[in-house]
């Protein structure tokens, strides 16, 4: 029975490894912090679920030698950024520059109602590129 | 000395960069990249010659005119002994000897660079109205290099960087000084050849590079000529040539030939080719007519008659760089796992096994 247990051990040991790779690095803290790398002009995760109502502090970390930005909103908010001129602008709440190899912080809280919200980055060729994630709520 | 990694190295990659300020532009090997994010198609066309285990890398930039803001990048595969002013008409010569005429076409040539902060700069140079600087160091250090003084790096280029950075830290970078070009009469379009002397184990071209900045279904199309003592291995291998169709599609060879003694008596009259033979090189030209996102690989080049080019060269992953053990794979291991724990652990087994093994 004793080596059953092992084996049984050992199994879950690797699906749960297997599972938690498969979902990338936890980008969540318990605070209500949600951790975002920008890595080769991608948002890793680009996948996150929230409560409706919930404040979230976004942490985002640059690791690339290029700028980038994180703006969240829906497709009109994309769209307006994706036809917008600013190189930069002042940062709101859910929407921040993110300078090459910087990391900053933006807080933003969800509407209290079961949605979706993208975010993206505008600069030229980003957003084509696949630089965009999704937040779904609730 | 037929060191792998550096075998495969002899590259030259253009990266479209968007300049700002008052640098004109300069276009070399590829894409060029418009501060609206789009992309011009241009043609390019780049002479890797090798002999004497010397690669002699000729290219051209385009100056696009005062105030555009565009450039691109060139990683090489070792550390240049000297960038000098090119010939003024070596790839010309070169197109007239492989293409069929009178449509002689306008070539363009290569790209900018970046350097950053970390980044070690090796040489700089003043040819014409080109400022040429040679770098050295990581993906990060030589996008930020770029980034901080003024080239704009579309976003496939942190990538892009890596993929060259991690094979050989060396960088070109050149743009156009607008003062410079307005004072000698520069006029947009007109082409200002380098050549970059690089000694390497064996010549290397970086293709992939002129996908920078383009969307995945954009053709790109470059012209490459080599010449090298012995008929070149190349990986990935050309296709064979359907006569010149605009439609074909991929790394094509359009003519694999001794070169003739008229053609190297004409290149080695040209300013700096004086090292090339009178006779005995091989003429290779490889039309490139390719998708961007079908243009993954460099082209190696095993110039040694060995013909074994370097997959490391090509960019091909290595051992140590292969793709991560794929996630399906993880669970199947664990189920097969746990299947044989179990089933060794099962008393009804492990009794069979035993009268077995009695026998």
């Amino acid at each position: 029975m004793k080596l059953r247990a092992a084996a049984a051990a050992v199994a879950l040991t690797l699906l749960v490894g297997a599972a938690a790779a498969s979902r990338g690095a936890a980008a969540r803290a318990n605070d209500g912090t949600v951790r975002i790398t920008i890595h080769y002009s991608k948002f890793e995760p680009a996948d996150l679920a929230v409560e409706p109502g919930e404040t979230v502090r976004f942490v985002l970390v640059n690791t690339d030698p290029i700028d980038h930005e994180f703006i969240l909103g829906d497709e009109r908010v994309q769209l307006v950024h994706e036809n917008g001129t600013e190189a930069h602008h002042a940062p709101r709440p859910g929407e921040v520059s993110v300078p090459a190899g910087e990391t900053v912080v933006t807080t933003y809280t969800f509407p209290k109602i079961s949605d979706s919200l993208i975010f993206g980055c505008h600069l030229p060729g980003h957003y084509d590129f696949g630089m965009r994630g999704v937040v779904s709520i609730g | 000395m037929r060191n792998p990694f550096a075998r495969a190295l002899t590259l030259t990659i253009l990266t479209a960069i968007m300049l700002t300020g008052a640098a004109g532009s300069a276009l070399a090997c590829g894409g060029l990249v418009t501060p609206n994010g789009t992309i011009n198609l241009l043609k390019t066309t780049t002479l890797a010659a090798y002999h004497e285990g010397i690669e002699h890398y000729v290219t051209s930039f385009e100056f696009a005119g005062e105030g555009s803001e565009v450039g691109s990048i060139i990683p090489l595969p070792g550390v240049p002994t000297d960038v000098i002013k090119g010939g003024d008409w070596t790839l010309q010569r070169l197109i007239i000897e492989t293409q069929p005429q009178p449509e002689a076409r306008a070539f363009q040539a290569v790209g900018d660079a970046l350097a950053s902060a970390g980044a070690e700069v090796l040489l700089e140079k003043k040819i014409d109205a080109l400022d040429i600087t040679v770098l050295k160091g990581g993906a990060v250090e030589v996008g930020n290099w770029a980034r901080e003084h003024g080239y704009f790096l579309p976003p496939d280029a942190p990538e892009m960087l890596a993929f060259y950075a991690d094979r050989s830290p060396i960088f070109l970078a050149a743009r156009f000084n607008a003062e410079r070009a307005a004072n000698r009469g520069v006029q947009t379009g007109q082409g200002t050849p380098i050549h970059v002397v690089i000694p390497t184990p064996n010549p290397w071209v970086p293709l992939r590079i002129l996908a920078l900045g383009r969307k995945a279904a954009e053709v790109v199309q470059a012209d490459v000529y080599l010449l090298t003592d012995r008929r070149p291995e190349t990986l990935p291998q050309a296709e064979r040539s359907k006569g010149f169709d605009p439609n074909q599609r991929g790394l094509i060879q359009e003519v694999s030939e001794p070169a003739s003694t008229t053609l190297l008596a004409d290149l080695r009259s040209d300013r700096g080719m004086k090292w090339l033979p009178e006779n005995g090189m091989w003429l290779t030209y490889i039309r490139i007519n390719e998708t961007a996102a079908n243009l993954k690989h460099d082209l190696a080049i095993d110039a040694s008659g060995y013909g074994r080019p370097n997959p490391v060269a090509a960019g091909y992953p290595t051992a140590s760089g292969a793709a991560p053990w794929p996630i399906v794979w993880t669970v199947m291991s664990a189920l097969v796992a746990v299947a044989f724990l179990m089933v060794l652990t099962d008393p009804a087994v492990r009794r069979q096994a035993a009268r077995v093994f009695r026998r």
